[in-house]
């Protein structure tokens, strides 16, 4: 690895005030027409952040387009710095979880190791020591006794917890989840937001799409609320406030 | 025991080879719901085969591996030419650049006067193991002499180095290919080439479809891609585990295919042989339709007790 440890990275960033995510004038056109526009979004260097806003507000497209997994029609995105392209070890990103096919022939093991994939390099298998590593992930999102589970056997919770471990296990410091909160049981809500709150306490930046506005408050330092444009960015309770809401979703929302 | 192998082994151990090659990639392109672009491969083989033929005169591995997966590539060019450019529906421009390039195909085999020589049309679609023999074995000790051994078909040379590369393909970038498959964006944001292992992939599937053309035929090559991989994927919770059992079940389909196309006639007081091809295609389609009724079976089994202890 060229890059220096995380450790002394942070601090160098920290001490430059060079943001840690960049986004300037972003926007991304889908059948000619304009999925987000001219998105302009500079996220704190480390804590919780919240992207909230109306269905088809470009939420998920933002992330994307932020992962360079769909094409920017204008705009940058920089990460520390650098090119996405050039940065990705220091992203980890964890998709919806009906973005794939849980009847996939796999274990819950067999998807944290998928967050290993760069590590280990083309031509070899994971190994016994990152099985071990992808256990203890397991265990810390309290999945340890479904290792050896097929995913499809899984609770949608279950499931989620997974692709959170399949995350961690990218060893990032810049997480982006899609809605990792959607359609979980409360027991992995809570296990959830603990593990998120952890990596914020590690002096990592996590950002989440979000579609509670009711614990937005509560659990987020930032937020940014998106329709097609920025409506609103900042620390939460600056920029979470029922004048943004209303814009950003059209009707008058009670906080 | 010399006829079975002066006759039966060579055919065997081809079709061995090629269905070996197929399933082994079919476990993936089952997965990514893509079977059917083996359908579409294993066609443009004839126009690509064909054209590497015209040009070099010979039929050396070499040749007929590149003519293949160039015209793997150049139909996959085209499909998504007219996807993109054309804004043609996926399933219709598949369709139309398959049959188009077999039908150039067929045209320019029988104008050609080629059809005579090294290929025929009967053959490119029903496959032709029953030209693979080994005129020369005298009995069990031909299995050890060198000399004898290199009057096999040349034919089974071909198809072992494509089992190898694919196998090869499939054995180092198995890890890859699988995450690929299961979660192409995760791929992507982690950094992994996607694009470069969609193309792996393709040519994995081109070197299967050149081998299934060289074995069993064009037309049951989506069978040997498909079939044996579906089967396994009902019984099987790893991807290991699902490549192993395809594996299995494609031997076993061209093994019992094999026995009951030259046997079964016989048996039955009939002096004809069935196109082993033929049979080993229905076998595998046989063996995944049992796989499903079986399956169903189990789970309506299931659901059904369900029902009864929650009546209870």
């Amino acid at each position: 690895m060229l890059a220096p440890s995380p450790e002394l990275d942070r601090a160098a960033l920290i001490e430059a005030d060079e943001p840690r995510l960049l986004v300037e004038g972003l926007s991304v056109a889908y059948d000619g027409r304009l999925a987000i526009e001219d998105v302009t979004w500079r996220p704190p260097v480390s804590g919780l952040v919240a992207i909230v806003g109306p269905n088809g507000a470009g939420k998920s497209t933002l992330m994307k387009a932020i992962l360079g997994l769909v094409p920017a029609a204008a705009g940058t995105v920089a990460v520390e710095g650098r090119s996405v392209e050039q940065a990705r070890d220091r992203l980890a990103y964890v998709p919806q979880r009906a973005a794939v096919d849980w009847e996939f022939p796999a274990t819950a093991t067999d998807v944290v190791l998928q967050g290993m994939i760069r590590r280990v390099g083309w031509l070899r298998p994971y190994g016994r020591r990152r099985r071990e590593e992808a256990r203890a992930l397991l265990a810390e999102v309290g999945l340890a006794e479904f290792a050896d589970r097929q995913i499809g056997a899984l609770s949608g919770g279950q499931q989620q917890r997974v692709f959170l471990a399949r995350g961690l296990a990218r060893a990032a410091d810049i997480l982006l989840f899609d809605e990792p909160l959607t359609g979980v049981d409360a027991a992995s809500e809570k296990i959830i937001l603990d593990a998120l709150d952890d990596q914020r306490a590690q002096g990592r930046l996590v950002v989440c799409i979000h579609h509670d506005l009711s614990t937005v408050a509560d659990r987020f330092d930032h937020v940014l609320v998106l329709n097609r444009r920025v409506v609103a960015a900042g620390p939460t309770d600056t920029a979470f406030t029922a004048a943004a809401l209303a814009r950003a979703y059209g009707v008058p929302l009670s906080l | 025991m010399t006829a079975f192998l002066q006759l039966d082994l060579p055919a065997l151990i081809g079709a061995s080879f090629a269905a070996l090659s197929c399933a082994l990639v079919g476990n993936f392109l089952v997965l990514t719901r893509r079977a059917m672009v083996s359908d579409a491969l294993s066609h443009v083989m004839l126009p690509g085969v064909l054209a590497a033929f015209m040009l070099t005169g010979t039929t050396a591995v070499v040749a007929m591996l590149a003519g293949g997966v160039g015209a793997a590539l150049v139909a996959v060019g085209l499909v998504s030419f007219l996807i993109r450019t054309a804004k043609v529906e996926p399933s219709a421009a598949l369709g139309v650049v398959f049959t188009t390039l077999f039908a150039a195909g067929v045209l320019a085999m029988e104008q050609s006067g080629i059809a005579r020589t090294a290929f025929d049309v009967h053959h490119v679609i029903t496959g032709n193991l029953e030209a693979l023999v080994w005129p020369t074995a005298t009995g069990i000790g031909s299995l050890f002499s060198l000399s004898e051994l290199a009057e096999m078909p040349r034919a089974l040379g071909r198809l072992a180095a494509i089992l190898l590369l694919v196998a090869a393909i499939v054995a180092l970038a198995q890890k890859e290919l699988a995450l690929v498959a299961f979660d192409p964006d995760f791929a992507r944001a982690s950094g992994l080439p996607v694009g470069a292992l969609d193309l792996l992939l393709l040519v994995a599937t081109a070197l299967a479809s050149v081998a299934a053309f060289e074995s069993v035929g064009v037309v049951l090559a989506v069978a040997m891609i498909v079939c044996p991989p579906a089967t396994a994927r009902l019984f099987t919770q790893t991807l290991p585990a699902q490549i192993r059992l395809s594996c299995a079940l494609a031997l076993l389909s061209v093994f019992l295919g094999y026995a009951v196309a030259t046997l079964g006639p016989q048996a039955l007081g009939y002096d004809i042989a069935l196109n082993a091809a033929g049979m080993i295609g229905a076998v595998s389609g046989l063996m995944f339709g049992a796989a499903v009724m079986y399956r169903s079976r189990t789970l309506a089994r299931l659901s059904g007790r369900e029902t009864l202890s929650l009546s209870s």
